[in-house]
């Protein structure tokens, strides 16, 4: 076993997939020379030069169209948006193309690609640097969408998105890329679809995604002192959804709190609360609490940013409302 | 480029026919009621895509719009398929899960009409990306229109190329009006062509109705591309004689335009050219009209008689297992 980080999990990733095929390649802004804006991609232009890791312009819906062609030819590209909140520039591509070719071609057609993108707060980077938009493709039929939450499974999921013949809308998170996992020396991949217990209890199940696992957690550790004993189920593939997982959890715990960093209206919280309480209605001893942030744009100030946000007191809050 | 003997004359006039019966059918069958969904009709336009694709072979690439019949069949699709897709039925190219607007044969090289407008052209770009990243010579060219060439999807796909020199060819067919909306109310360049230069490629204007002008002004340009070249702006000045769509009152535009641009339909200045240069005689072309009718027939006969998918069929091709 050895430690990465979850940027290194990223990047030994996109090392590793490239060294094994050669149809595998990169595009995005800045991800050459500069290493990409998150240092996710540093030194592979010096591995697998130009060709390969091309910087692009500032062209999201070029970037994804080109992506999009280039799969459609046999090639399996990673293409990167820097920001999710830069990905409104490439929405027909993504929902009305890549999301579709394979559909109205009557099946014709294999999409092999996979974007890459970070979101979420916590530096201060304001309103349209810090959102969590992952619903607004889990929505979307066609589209594989994945938000790992650990250094182990960053790299495990994005080696399976890149084999997936299938378009991947892949979410990491900028506050995880320092965050740390032991992970084993042979190679390893993580099946998309499948959830993660990263915490046993009986007490309340917590499904909560990305950077809300760490915060969900940390949360759980202060309520194991007063005798509460969480379970965190981490779907880690929003779509397709193990719902599975999440019902039997449910069906140990008799309650259910989901913590989402997005804003609260239409989130993937909502989808999964809505999943329950149509499927697990006769599991439930309370109704299903979200923490998610408030239905606010994420303002500049540390403190605003922090105040908007979850927070472990949120979390805590909510499972101590259910579970009296 | 290939020489313009008799084979490639008459290949060319049977690819005109075909997309003018096959269109005019169809808008036959749509206006009773056969056909579901909308029709864009490729009438009048059938000299940009007989031209473009005449350089063209089933290993090139090409995307293409809402009003993409024409496109598909210049590059060898068979009417029958295309039909029963119009239909909904199971036999169509898309098993009647794309309708007109997403009409593809990947094996031909048909990456699919597009219902949203201008977004073919950053998939041409990738495509064209793979065949440079592979080495080999194929071309891929993004039809599109002088509404599409508004897009943002079209100005970063075509910078794209120019800066990564790809062997794309960018193909605007401006037949004047972008739906409802003249040329001149949505953009004030006189040649769209002109447009190449803000990419430092170079731009052509070819006469959209005459097929010969088309023919060796793509050729031109795909040759560029084919050989390291890199991409072409082509705008093909041209006219559509029936509405957006099939049905549409064209309001918007005077009887007398419609007939002025119909006093140069493109088939019978093709026709009266290339029976006066002698290359072809007139039972060579008729005996074409014959034969394309007959087969129209039994498109539609096919189409017809073919089944509709199942229900099921809703829930499959979704992703590759």
């Amino acid at each position: 076993m050895r430690k990465i980080t979850y940027r290194e999990g990223v990047l030994e990733a996109l090392r590793e997939e490239m060294r094994r095929d050669e149809r595998v390649f990169l595009l995005g802004e800045d991800i050459a020379e500069f290493g990409g804006s998150y240092k996710t991609t540093q030194g592979l232009l010096q591995e697998f030069g130009k060709e390969r890791v091309r910087n692009t312009p500032i062209s999201e819906a070029g970037i994804v169209g080109a992506a999009l062609g280039a799969a459609l030819m046999g090639m399996r590209p990673v293409a990167e948006i820097m920001y999710i909140d830069f990905a409104g520039i490439a929405m027909d591509q993504i929902v009305n193309q890549v999301a579709k070719v394979k559909y109205m071609f009557g099946g014709k057609a294999k999409v092999p690609l996979v974007i890459r993108t970070q979101g979420g707060t916590g530096r201060s980077s304001a309103a349209q640097h810090a959102q969590s938009l992952e619903a607004w493709w889990v929505h979307v039929p066609g589209l594989k969408v994945v938000q790992p939450s650990t250094a182990y499974d960053v790299k495990g999921l994005l080696k399976a998105a890149i084999r997936d013949d299938n378009p991947v809308f892949f979410i990491e998170h900028k506050l995880l890329y320092t965050t740390t996992s032991e992970i084993p020396e042979e190679d390893y991949t993580i099946p998309l679809g499948k959830a993660d217990v990263k915490r046993q209890g009986s007490d309340v199940t917590i499904v909560a995604t990305s950077r809300m696992v760490h915060l969900s957690l940390a949360a759980a550790d202060r309520l194991a002192a007063e005798g509460i004993e969480c379970e965190v189920v981490d779907p880690r593939t929003l779509s397709p959804l193990d719902e599975e997982t999440i019902l039997a959890s449910v069906a140990k715990t008799n309650k259910l709190v989901v913590v989402c960093e997005a804003a609260p209206r239409c989130s993937f919280a909502s989808e999964v609360a809505a999943v329950v309480a149509e499927k697990g209605f006769d599991l439930l001893d309370a109704p299903i609490q979200r923490v998610t942030s408030l239905h606010t744009p994420i303002p500049f100030a540390p403190k605003l940013e922090k105040f908007v946000t979850p927070s472990e007191d949120k979390v805590i809050a909510a499972v101590k409302k259910i579970t009296g | 480029m290939k020489a313009l003997d008799k084979a490639l004359l008459l290949e060319i006039y049977r690819k005109m026919v075909a997309v003018r019966v096959f269109e005019e059918t169809a808008a036959d069958l749509f206006l009773k009621g056969q056909l579901p969904g909308f029709l864009h009709s490729y009438i009048g336009e059938e000299a940009v895509a007989a031209g473009v694709c005449a350089h063209l072979t089933p290993q090139d690439m090409i995307t293409s719009t809402h009003r993409g019949h024409g496109h598909a069949v210049a590059k060898g699709a068979r009417l029958d398929m295309m039909m029963a897709e119009l239909f909904a039925k199971k036999t169509g190219y898309c098993h009647g899960k794309g309708g007109s607007m997403h009409i593809a044969d990947l094996e031909l090289g048909i990456l699919g009409a597009n219902g949203i407008v201008g977004a073919g052209v950053p998939i041409a770009t990738g495509a064209g990306l793979a065949q440079k990243m592979r080495g080999s010579d194929r071309v891929t060219v993004a039809f599109f229109g002088d509404g599409g060439s508004n897009t943002g999807a079209f100005h970063e796909g075509v910078n794209m190329a120019a800066v990564w020199n790809l062997p794309v060819v960018f193909v605007c067919e401006n037949n004047q009006y972008a739906e409802s909306t003249p040329r001149g109310v949505h953009q004030k360049v006189k040649d769209i062509a002109q447009r190449a230069m803000a990419y430092d490629i170079p731009g052509v204007v070819a006469d959209g109705m005459d097929v010969f002008d088309v023919y060796q002004k793509a050729g031109e340009a795909i040759d560029r591309a084919r050989t390291g070249g890199g991409p072409t702006l082509v705008e093909a000045k041209t006219y559509r004689f029936l509405g957006h769509y099939v049905g549409d009152p064209q309001t918007y535009r005077s009887k007398d335009e419609v007939e002025q641009w119909k006093q140069r339909d493109p088939i019978v200045l093709f026709r009266r050219r290339a029976l006066e240069e002698g290359k072809v005689t007139a039972p060579e072309l008729d005996a074409i009209d014959v034969a394309i009718a007959k087969e129209m027939e039994a498109a539609v006969q096919f189409a017809r008689e073919s089944p509709e998918p199942e229900e099921e069929a809703a829930l499959q091709d979704i992703f590759t297992e």
